[in-house]
């Protein structure tokens, strides 16, 4: 890790989303707002359709480093704010890119910068991790 | 006219039930983000870094902590009503990654209640901790609750 170089990209993959995943998740997470399901509330709520949980699309970004990272564990803080809504088409999905870039390098801590594209659009803003750098 | 009360600055709420982490819902949350690595889903593979069990993706403090916004959202006098709230931020600050077998308590405070065009923006902090009362984790949430139309 002491060879890190800011922009360096460290770790990317695509994640494609279904109306499936996003059942997983609410059933995983506890987290069952009807517009993460239900195209009909959605539109009642005046949202394009239905929507990924902010949580999802957060959660999957910082996986794309756990292998890259080795242990979860050297994870020190991890934030993001939820800039533009994923919407998920119930025949097409959606796909989600994110790269994982080096954003800055200190004694103490790396912070890796996440980008996360749905086409063109970036949904996630000031996706930042700190990362304990490896014991020398 | 901010549509939360703006008394709820600093309010600090009773600590939740205790929270035990099942290996096997790790591994149900591991599939749901996508989290392909071993550590999650393996023993043997957590073990060998250190770990007693599987352990969960960072994202899985949210469980706990969805907790102590239940509590925010219950309390009578907040003026926060769910339909009209928006995940804006989300911040998660680590003592140590949540492992299976722990048993976790989370201690909600909100924080701060700003004014932003007619909508509040609130935060709030949920400080989980182990049967020990060790730190492992600080949630920060900050909610957009929308005015009148």
């Amino acid at each position: 890790m002491s060879e890190l170089i800011v922009g360096d990209v460290v770790a990317q993959r695509d994640v494609h989303l279904t109306r499936e995943s996003l059942v997983r998740y609410a059933g995983a997470s506890g987290d069952f707002n009807p517009i993460h399901y239900r195209d009909d509330i959605a539109a009642e709520v005046g949202l394009p359709g239905v929507l990924a949980h902010g949580m999802l699309t957060m959660g999957l970004a910082v996986e794309t480093i756990v292998p890259w990272l080795g242990d979860s564990g050297r994870i020190l803080e991890y934030g993001v704010r939820f800039t533009r809504p994923v919407v998920v088409d119930p025949e097409e999905g959606a796909t989600l890119t994110v790269v994982a870039k080096v954003g800055a390098i200190a004694d103490d801590a790396v912070r890796i910068d996440l980008t996360v594209t749905h086409g063109e659009v970036t949904v996630l803003g000031k996706a930042h991790v700190r990362v304990r750098p490896l014991a020398a | 006219m901010v549509p939360v009360n703006p008394e709820l600055v600093g309010r600090v709420f009773p600590p939740t039930a205790p929270y035990l982490v099942g290996r096997e819902k790790v591994r149900e949350f591991a599939r749901a983000v996508f989290a392909d690595d071993p550590q999650h889903t393996d023993p043997s593979a957590a073990r060998a870094l250190g770990y007693p069990d599987v352990v969960a993706p960072p994202t899985f403090a949210m469980v706990i902590q969805d907790q102590t916004l239940q509590q925010l959202l219950a309390e009578p006098d907040s003026g926060i009503e769910l339909s009209r709230v928006l995940h804006a931020e989300q911040r998660f600050r680590y003592s140590r990654p949540i492992v299976a077998g722990d048993e976790l308590t989370a201690t909600l405070s909100v924080t701060g209640i700003r004014s932003v065009g007619g909508n509040a923006m609130v935060t709030s902090e949920a400080e989980i901790t182990d049967a020990a009362g060790g730190h492992v984790v600080t949630a920060t949430s900050v909610l957009l609750v929308g005015g009148d139309e």
